[in-house]
């Protein structure tokens, strides 16, 4: 049996974790409005992106001098795996949600006997996956100290895989990250973005137009397409952003309750512990008295 | 029966501007385009220069460092990670993205391209100081 004290200590201690939850569930809650609205304002930008490489890439899709970027290498024999995780932790499953959708990719690709090379963006998926993959990791990004992350930061990752690919370090490339449904539900996906995986148009988008292509397709396609990855990494940091405000709301909220009900179920026992006393004393006294 | 069609002007971050125009006049890579109704479908991608958009009237004037552009059926759709409207390009901003580019063009290591890209920028940065 804890003593009194013991016990009142530990309500104050719950007590005060239970604020410092529930601030960081306030501020992630406002910082999760911005996040989406980001994250939402920025889906037109990649979709419309995609429409335009698919209509692109129907018109040149029989020629054999396709650029690698989207026919791939002919080889299938290196993957290069993009880890995109949060730089702080106390989100809840997010980053091992991630961490967790990643490792059976890893433990696939490892299995078929191929080359894995793994870059990490965010430091808490490094920290998951050091243990047992570290000695794959050919590279660490993370953004931590700047503020807000922007296109640049995107292109910046872009350009390495590009330079990656250029000097044939590896045939496929997949990129990890949460997508954002909604505040409760975020979804890991595994997104290869080289090559361009050719989606079946559907018959609602298919345009039977006939472009007129300014310069030649091909040189269009050469601009497009690293710009077309330079936007799927910043799609995935933004549904990542918001997944994580999203993610970290959900934990705190949980936190607070728990912790509310932490300390409902310590006073109870706090009340018990000291009547128990108070009686233990008075049964001392009249005894004593009785005694006499 | 109206000459107008859809523009949208969009960058990674935000819609910059979804209206109707009558006339819009893009700097595409070879050369300066102007799109009216009823133009052919089209792809094309830019280089650094202005976007001119009239519609009954207004005119506003964007600058962009690049993008790609899209028309099918009356609709324009201009993609471009840089698009800043020109009524934003105050002098500072627009004197540092000058000297960058200035100190970019004079290193060796940069490819025709890039340096054909780069004196566009200037050129048409410093068009606009005038």
């Amino acid at each position: 049996m804890p003593s009194l004290d013991d016990l009142r200590k530990r309500i104050s201690s719950v007590k005060s974790t239970q604020k410092i939850t529930k601030a960081m569930k306030m501020v992630a809650a406002a910082k999760l409005r911005k996040a989406q609205e980001n994250a939402e304002k920025g889906r037109p930008y990649s979709e419309k992106m995609k429409n335009i490489i698919n209509n692109l890439a129907n018109s040149i899709i029989e020629k054999e001098t396709a650029p690698k970027l989207i026919a791939g290498t002919g080889q299938d024999k290196t993957y290069l795996c993009v880890l995109m995780t949060a730089d702080r932790g106390l989100c809840g499953g997010f980053n091992t949600n991630i961490c967790r959708l990643a490792k059976t990719n890893f433990q696939k690709i490892i299995k078929e006997g191929k080359t894995l090379k793994i870059i990490t963006v965010g430091t808490k998926g490094l920290d998951q996956i050091k243990r047992d993959y570290g000695k794959y990791v050919i590279q660490k990004l993370s953004f931590k100290e700047r503020k807000k992350i922007s296109f640049q930061e995107a292109e910046e990752v872009g350009k390495i895989i590009l330079d990656l690919f250029h000097k044939n370090e590896f045939d496929k490339c997949i990129l990890f990250y949460n997508n954002f449904k909604n505040v409760i539900t975020q979804i890991p996906q595994a997104q290869q973005i080289i090559p361009a995986k050719k989606e079946k148009a559907s018959s609602k988008s298919t345009t039977n137009d006939f472009y007129e292509f300014e310069p030649e397709e091909d040189e269009i396609l050469e601009n497009l397409l690293p710009k077309n990855i330079s936007t799927q990494i910043f799609k995935a940091f933004l549904e990542n952003a918001a997944s994580e405000q999203g993610s970290r709301m959900t934990a705190m909220d949980n936190a607070t309750r728990n912790a509310g009900e932490l300390v409902e179920k310590l006073t109870i026992n706090y009340n018990r512990t000291r009547q128990a006393s108070i009686t233990k004393e008075l049964i001392e006294i009249i005894s004593g008295a009785e005694s006499l | 029966m109206s000459e107008k069609f859809n523009l949208e002007i969009i960058s990674p971050n935000e819609i910059v501007l979804k209206s109707e125009a009558e006339e819009v006049i893009i700097p595409a890579f070879e050369g300066q385009m102007t799109i009216l109704k009823d133009h052919i479908a089209l792809i094309t991608y830019l280089r650094p220069g202005y976007i001119k958009v009239s519609n009954s009237n207004k005119k506003e004037v964007f600058f962009v460092e690049e993008g790609t552009v899209e028309f099918s059926k009356n609709n324009l759709l201009i993609l471009s990670s840089n698009v800043i409207n020109v009524k934003d390009l105050t002098g500072t901003i627009k004197e540092n993205i000058i000297k960058d580019s200035t100190a970019k063009l004079s290193s060796n290591e940069i490819s025709d391209k890039e340096r054909y890209i780069l004196s566009y920028k200037i050129e048409s940065l410093k068009e606009i100081a005038q």
